[in-house]
């Protein structure tokens, strides 16, 4: 495990997957592919890529290392099996969008399996924009190896040369005879298992013709129509009605609290609810989820509950070093030069600190789950990004072999990161195993709120040198607690000392969209603007004397040039921001306009914003991805933020909690970069790190006041202190 | 427990409802209706969006008996034969969704408005979908979705948006 994890280093700001069990249960009682017909191919993941079969956090043992597996059926019918699951992020379309063009079928013969722990290979999650990047190549040689297969029991059949054949639109093709025949007649009869280790060759991505356009969601139509069923939409149709039990969990009435212990206020008023008490947990279901509500107010319950910090202590106590070593993962400073004796001989000096608060996922899906045991097996329905990953969790809590536990998740109702674990899971699991019946579990949004984790609120300190004429001489950022993706800059600076520190986190945090490459983007593109500021530069031209990447360099005057930034006048109410970043194989850079209401209120008129991720796969759903993270990012940046104090969310609702509506959305320009030439990165991140900046650049040259903490105008612009 | 007589999508159901209980619940849980969704049980979001007497009620506000008798039309009730609601054409053809749990009440609250309004202007589209929450962020394309939908119906010979199924 610690040689792969050399390979794939888990960013530490991923907490979430470090945290211990929900629950302790008491110990109770302890606890390949069936296709019949067609074509089988396996897939192997090659070394590099192994990681995503390779386990972080609790979980032993690896079945096995294979990737994913393809399935032509007697019928002709593709099935593709893998890991990933879709979560709104497209990966449904797009994967099978690259099987259909390696197998040259069409895209509705191919359908895909996805997250469902008995069917697909295993599978570290759905997360870090791996899927197109990863995913799609191992498809896609699966794909190619059975066009391949396909190819040969032609040439077989009609005694020809397989390269005298043609395989294109779910046929293979003799061109000289004419003759030709369906993939369905070619697997007919067939029992072909064919396993795939070495490399293949693939479509070039110059000659996609299916992959590489924009083609509709695959499951659209399930969509609009509120056929699809999510995980909380499993009800009386998916059992047997009279069987289903809607389950609800007693929660504390702080962090840090524990239950002491539990009765029913009265014994008479839970008729026909199942009470489970085990541990530290205490949940209920019934024929209803409103008499399942009913009964839990109905609880007595005695906490024990353990003094938390108060709200207004929050950055002094990320600063401090966790309470015990913290395992593995955190990495170490990235020094380059010498800070000390470079920064004493700048021409001018910067320092500055920001910080970033704490933020909610607000999946409007909240966390669901329904569980059913079987002859003492267990299968649970839920909606996470990581199916493997819970399916261990429940293994663990439940005192389980892993191979007594499935999980299936159904299309999702979103995640940006914070499903990742499996609490729901369990406790759907644990009440249906005391009701003996079939139980769901769906989070009211209150519990969303005060009981998922958050992305990680963060402190990062930036000092900077530079010579006369703008370039940097000197960079210092320490990270405190946010994380520490895209903290090291693609400015050229010889030297440098960037470091993330672990924090002392208050609250329960984990992974976010983009994890804290929002943050760090947040920190240097704005020092960076402060920079252009003290040496009354303009903001690109600085940016542009410190960079020699030229990818990084092509976006920023892509968004200059499609908004008009050399023409951009500030003032009057108004203001223009610019900033730019790399993560995850991708570059965006943003120009923002906003506008200052006599109010304070705060609107962001223009977002112009360029994307480059190489090889686009299909350019309508990637303006999608694109186009949500940037809005998404106006939430993060101007408004959203996670209040709390002593243990208490005190904003635990949407009504208090503001995300991005109708009317926030600005005019949006996207200018999207298509490199063929470059292997195909993943989109849904990256865009989310270029809009906090810009929109701190905007309202700095709309008011000469520079903000540097998210969110940066929650309550409308701060009155002027500065 | 109350009986009650739900007219929903054009059809009659006798279903048991609890004191002060849901519209939402009900025909989610007792009509296994689940195109109805729940998001945050305080009419904030809109995923519970319903049509009642033609007009859009979030159904997690809504007590069920209040609507005893009177059309409810849930997204299962949009489809006339088979044929897609103008809206759900246009949703799917602009790509308007990411995971598509918004979907649902954004199209009802939408033909609410194109009923009222057959022509409506992006600012008028945005003031009608304020109440909505798309977590995915796609907003400018519901808004091209529901301007495509509107310019659809409004082509000849397709006789206008078809009259949503209000009662039996």
């Amino acid at each position: 495990m610690s040689e792969r994890h050399e390979l794939f280093e888990v960013e530490p700001e991923r907490y979430e997957l470090d945290a211990r069990l929900p629950y302790r249960f008491a110990l109770g009682r302890r606890g390949f592919l069936h296709l019949v017909g067609g074509v089988v191919v396996l897939v192997a993941a090659p070394r590099v890529e192994s990681q995503e079969s390779g386990r972080i956090g609790r979980s032993e043992g690896s079945e096995t290392d294979l990737a994913a597996w393809l399935h032509v059926a007697e019928d002709g019918s593709v099935t593709v099996f893998t890991g990933k699951v879709e979560v709104g992020q497209n990966a449904r379309t797009s994967l099978s969008q690259a099987v259909a063009d390696e197998l040259r079928a069409p895209l509705e013969s191919v359908a895909l399996v996805m997250g469902d722990t008995d069917l697909t290979p295993y599978d570290m999650g759905t997360f870090g924009s791996r899927s197109t990047p990863f995913m799609a190549p191992q498809l896609r040689k699966a794909a190619a190896a059975a066009r391949e297969l396909l190819r040969e029991l032609a040439a077989k059949e009609w005694g020809v040369e397989p390269s005298a054949l043609d395989v294109a639109n779910g046929k293979v093709t003799h061109p000289p005879t004419g003759r030709s025949t369906g993939f369905a007649a070619l697997t007919k009869g067939q029992k072909l298992v064919r396993t795939l280790a070495g490399e293949l060759p693939t479509t070039p991505r110059e000659h996609w013709t299916v992959a590489g356009r924009s083609a509709a969601k695959v499951h659209a139509r399930d969509i609009v129509t509120g056929r699809h069923r999510y995980a909380s939409d499993l009800g009386p149709s998916s059992f047997d009605p009279a069987e289903l039990l809607h389950g609800r969990v007693l929660r504390p009435p702080a962090i840090g609290a524990t239950l002491a212990s539990v009765e029913p206020a009265d014994a008479q008023s839970l008729p026909g609810v199942v009470l489970v008490t085990d541990g530290d947990f205490a949940g209920v279901a019934a024929r209803s989820s409103t008499e399942a509500a009913r009964a839990i107010d109905a609880l007595r319950a005695r906490w024990t509950t353990t003094p938390q910090p108060e709200g207004k202590a929050l950055f002094e106590r990320l600063r401090q070093a966790p309470e015990g070593p913290r395992e593995g993962r955190g990495g170490g400073p990235h020094v380059k030069g010498s800070v000390a004796e470079a920064l004493p001989k700048a021409a001018h000096r910067l320092e500055s600190t920001y910080t970033a608060a704490y933020i909610a996922h607000v999946p409007l899906e909240p966390r669901a789950a329904v569980a059913h045991w079987k002859d003492g097996r267990l299968t649970v329905w839920t909606g996470t990004q990581r199916p493997f990953g819970v399916k261990a969790e429940l293994a663990e809590a439940l005192h389980l072999p892993e191979d007594k536990v499935r999980v299936i998740v159904p299309d999702t109702g979103s995640g940006y990161g914070g499903k990742h674990s499996g609490e729901c899971a369990i406790e759907a699991a644990r009440l249906a195993r005391s009701a003996g019946r079939p139980v769901k579990v769906v989070w009211t949004r209150e519990e969303e709120f005060r009981w998922a984790y958050f992305r990680p609120a963060g402190v990062i300190d930036v000092r900077s040198g530079t010579d006369a004429q703008g370039r940097l001489v000197a960079w210092e950022m320490h990270n405190y607690n946010s994380g520490a993706s895209a903290i090291e800059t693609r400015y050229e600076v010889e030297n440098q000392h960037v470091e993330f520190h672990p924090g002392r986190s208050p609250l329960r945090q984990g992974s976010y969209r983009g994890l804290a490459a929002t943050a760090n983007h947040f920190a240097r593109e704005s020092h960076m603007d402060e920079i252009a500021a003290a040496l009354q530069l303009d903001p690109l031209e600085l940016r542009r004397r410190n960079l020699k990447d030229p990818r990084f360099v092509a976006v920023l005057d892509a968004a200059a040039e499609r908004f008009g930034w050399a023409k951009a006048r500030s003032g009057g109410g108004i203001g223009c921001g610019i900033a730019g970043g790399f993560e995850k194989g991708s570059y965006v850079a943003a120009c923002a306009e906003v506008r200052i209401d006599p109010s304070g209120a705060v609107r962001v008129v223009r977002l112009v914003a360029s994307f480059e991720c190489g090889a686009v796969v299909n350019p309508n759903q990637l303006a999608n991805q694109v186009e949500g993270s940037l809005l998404m990012g106006l939430g993060g940046a101007l408004f959203e933020a996670v209040e709390f104090d002593k243990g208490e969310i005190l904003n635990p609702r949407l009504s208090r909690y503001r995300v991005p509506h109708f009317s926030d959305t600005p005019k949006l320009d996207l200018v999207l970069l298509d490199r063929k030439d470059l292997p195909s990165a993943g989109a849904g991140e990256t865009p989310i790190v270029a809009v906090a900046p810009a929109l701190a650049g905007a309202i700095f040259a709309a008011t000469g006041q520079r903000l540097r903490a998210l969110p940066l105008v929650p309550r409308g612009l701060p009155k002027a202190s500065a | 427990m109350a009986t009650l007589e739900l007219l929903v999508n054009g059809r009659s159901h006798r279903v048991d409802a609890l004191a002060d209980e849901s519209l939402l619940v009900v025909l989610r849980e007792r009509l296994d209706l689940t195109g109805t969704k729940y998001g945050c049980g305080e009419g904030q979001c809109g995923a519970c969006t319903v049509l009642l007497d033609g007009k859009p009620v979030r159904a997690c506000l809504t007590p069920a008996a209040s609507a005893a008798g009177k059309p409810v039309t849930t997204i299962e009730g949009l489809e006339e034969n088979g044929r897609l609601h103008p809206l759900q054409e246009a949703f799917i053809e602009k790509d308007a969704m990411q995971c598509g749990y918004c979907t649902p009440g954004m199209i009802l609250e939408a033909a609410a408005l194109l009923r009222r309004s057959p022509d409506p202007g992006e600012a008028e589209i945005a003031r009608a979908m304020e109440g909505h929450v798309c977590r995915c962020c796609t907003y400018p394309r519901i808004v091209a979705a529901i301007r495509d939908a509107a310019a659809r119906s409004r082509r000849p010979g397709t006789g206008g948006l078809p009259h949503t199924r209000n009662g039996p």
